[in-house]
């Protein structure tokens, strides 16, 4: 496991594009988990020895094929379980010490849209991220109720407040609850499949105003997801995992290669560095006659 | 955003508990023998300074001896199931959760039936082996859906419902294998029933576990709002779903077990009240336990008082009553609520 993480940390961390102070937020380093249905049984899952780290304002996109760790990774880094061996640390704290509340005030989770049991108000919705923040019964403060207001208009979805979730489009519906990641004042927030159910046009529109708010709000984002396409437009830093294991850590451009890729996902892909020196990833046909 | 205050809070309580006032002496007032609003308002009055020696001794009798008592356990009844239903409905993630579906109240028929075959002679016997049977299948049920030591709702659903059709069938057996025994008091009492006169002690017992479980449930009500929206999303929210999950399940099966054993198991009340609550005031946990609690209170005064005055002198059981008034209104509202 070492070789690739050598080589991750040599292409991911450190450069500095922008020219911007960049403060490191998340440290993974050497971190596994392995699931098992008992104690002394063999494990039916194991996710071995991960390393990356995520700065500031960074989008990190965990990248791989159904059943390669993914979702392990995303739960080792929110804290909910704690790693067998090595860290997981934010800011210097190790996630998964953290108690659920002080946890919540610094990461935020955006999971793939869950259904809503009882009608709720779009506005209403988004204060439950003042949540970590109140006293016993959690009555919204005048700052709460402005928080979630600016946290509305961030994603630009102030119109929706007095809508009811229920009633929301797909794109509408990932917003607000986006803006409710965003009332939760985080240091990081994670997003598990946040494209799943979104066309084309949301999915960019979501992703660039990630880019947008990570760059004003100093977010660290990570987000899992299996779209190659936008995962090389838009992440600074790629995890590729398959099998549980991790393979490669770093620029889109350093991770994004053929042969890497095709034996990953196991489908017949191009790949080629578009002008502005991200990849761009084709499927191909089976007899080489390109389908985009 | 029209975030829930203290204010709101406070006036719809207020404004909800002098509508069951009103159903109170509503309550009083309709009857076998009439009586006339004044008369109760003052002698409501004399007893309220301590001169209820004043009053005629028939009348102090049918109204504060028999009519009252029977209303102050309906109030405790009706908002034990309620809060129960919309404890529940959150915990369970389902909206057709109510406070049976855990099996709570079959575990207190078949209790009372045991303790009525096993001890008959015995003046408490019915209440005493409900209150065991529930608090039994309560653990029971607990201890089935437990995984990883966390209650896992789909699991403990399942295991509910499996134990309440189990339940079922062993009662069913017993009252046909024990046909000639005097069991009809019995059938009576699966409808549910409020004529049973419980003593003093049993009603203090009722009023004290009905404030502790009903404060209990509301210090999480505030967690509730957020795990509807799904158990993964509470907990990062910053909610310690464990904790709360153990505390809504004991306690809202603890007032299921109170009401039922009080006064077995009266139907429609712990899933409807919840519903006409939040389709009227929003499904803020905060205020929802509360209003379910007072609206509960109220659909169980008034609809015991149809029960015993609609075909007089005979008395209907109250559950009979809930049940024929519940599913046409429960239709209306979801309908209305489709629009």
């Amino acid at each position: 496991m070492s070789a690739p993480n050598t080589f991750a940390r040599a292409a991911g961390a450190g450069e500095d594009r922008a020219g911007q102070e960049r403060t490191l937020r998340l440290n993974v380093e050497q971190a596994s988990y392995a699931y098992s249905s008992g104690e002394q049984s063999i494990p039916t899952f194991t996710l071995g020895a991960t390393s990356f780290q995520a700065h500031e304002r960074e989008i990190v996109a965990i990248l791989g094929p159904n059943a390669s760790g993914k979702s392990t990774l995303l739960r080792l880094v929110t804290g909910t379980i704690a790693p067998l061996s090595g860290r997981v640390q934010l800011d210097g704290e190790e996630t998964s010490r953290l108690d659920v509340r002080a946890r919540a005030q610094r990461i935020a989770v955006v999971h793939q849209e869950s259904p809503i049991v009882y009608p709720a108000l779009a506005g209403d919705f988004v204060l439950q991220g003042r949540y970590p923040y109140g006293k016993a019964l959690r009555f919204a403060t005048r700052e709460d109720i402005e928080i979630a207001r600016n946290a509305l208009a961030q994603v630009g979805a102030e119109h929706l407040s007095k809508r009811m979730i229920g009633e929301l489009s797909g794109g509408e519906k990932q917003r607000v609850i986006l803006a409710r990641a965003l009332a939760q004042k985080p240091r990081l927030i994670l997003l598990d499949e946040p494209t799943l159910h979104l066309d084309i046009g949301a999915q960019v529109e979501l992703l660039e105003r990630l880019r947008q708010l990570a760059q004003e709000n100093r977010y660290t984002v990570l987000m899992v997801t299996h779209e190659l396409a936008l995962a090389a437009e838009f992440a600074d830093q790629v995890v590729l995992l398959q099998s549980g294991r991790c393979l490669r850590v770093g620029t889109p451009a350093a991770v994004y290669q053929r042969d890497l890729l095709e034996q990953v996902f196991e489908a017949p892909l191009d790949v080629e560095i578009g002008p502005a020196g991200r990849p761009r990833v084709n499927l191909r046909a089976r007899r080489g006659e390109e389908i985009t | 955003m029209r975030p829930l205050t203290v204010r709101r809070l406070l006036w719809t309580c207020g404004g909800l508990a002098l509508l069951l006032l009103a159903s109170v002496v509503l309550a009083l007032k309709l009857g076998a023998v009439p009586v006339s609003v004044t008369d109760l308002v003052l002698d409501l009055g004399r007893i309220a300074i301590g001169r209820a020696d004043q009053l005629p001794s028939e009348y102090r009798l049918i109204v504060f001896d028999l009519r009252l008592p029977r209303i102050l356990l309906g109030i405790l009844v009706g908002a034990a199931l309620s809060v129960a239903g919309a404890s529940f409905q959150a915990l369970l993630r389902n909206p057709l959760a109510d406070p049976y579906v855990l099996g709570v109240s079959s575990g207190a028929a078949l209790g009372s039936i045991l303790a009525l075959i096993i001890a008959p002679r015995f003046a408490l016997i019915t209440p005493l082996g409900a209150l065991i049977g529930a608090i039994a299948t309560i653990a029971g049920v607990y201890f089935l859906s437990r995984r990883d030591g966390q209650l896992d709702s789909t699991t403990l659903l399942l295991a509910g419902i499996i134990c309440a059709s189990f339940f079922s069938a062993i009662i069913l057996f017993l009252m046909t294998t024990l046909a000639g025994r005097d069991l009809r008091g019995m059938a009576f009492w699966l409808m549910g029933d409020l004529s049973t006169p419980v003593t003093p002690a049993i009603q203090w017992i009722f009023t004290v576990g009905l404030v502790v479980g009903i404060g209990a449930i509301y210090s999480t009500s505030a967690d509730l709002n957020l795990m509807l929206t799904g158990e993964r999303e509470a907990i990062h929210l910053g909610v310690d779903v464990t904790r709360v999950k153990l505390v809504v399940y004991v306690c809202a099966s603890l007032l299921t077990a109170l009401a039922v054993s009080a006064s077995g198991a009266i139907g429609y009340v712990g899933l409807l009240v919840p519903h006409v609550v939040r389709l009227i005031f929003g499904s803020d946990y905060r205020l929802l336990i509360p209003a379910s609690a007072l609206c509960g209170a109220i659909a169980i005064v008034l609809a015991d008082t149809l029960a015993r005055t609609i075909v007089s002198p005979t008395e209907l059981p109250v559950g009979a009553m809930t049940a024929m008034a519940g599913a046409p209104v429960f239709i209306y509202l979801l309908r209305r609520g489709l629009r």
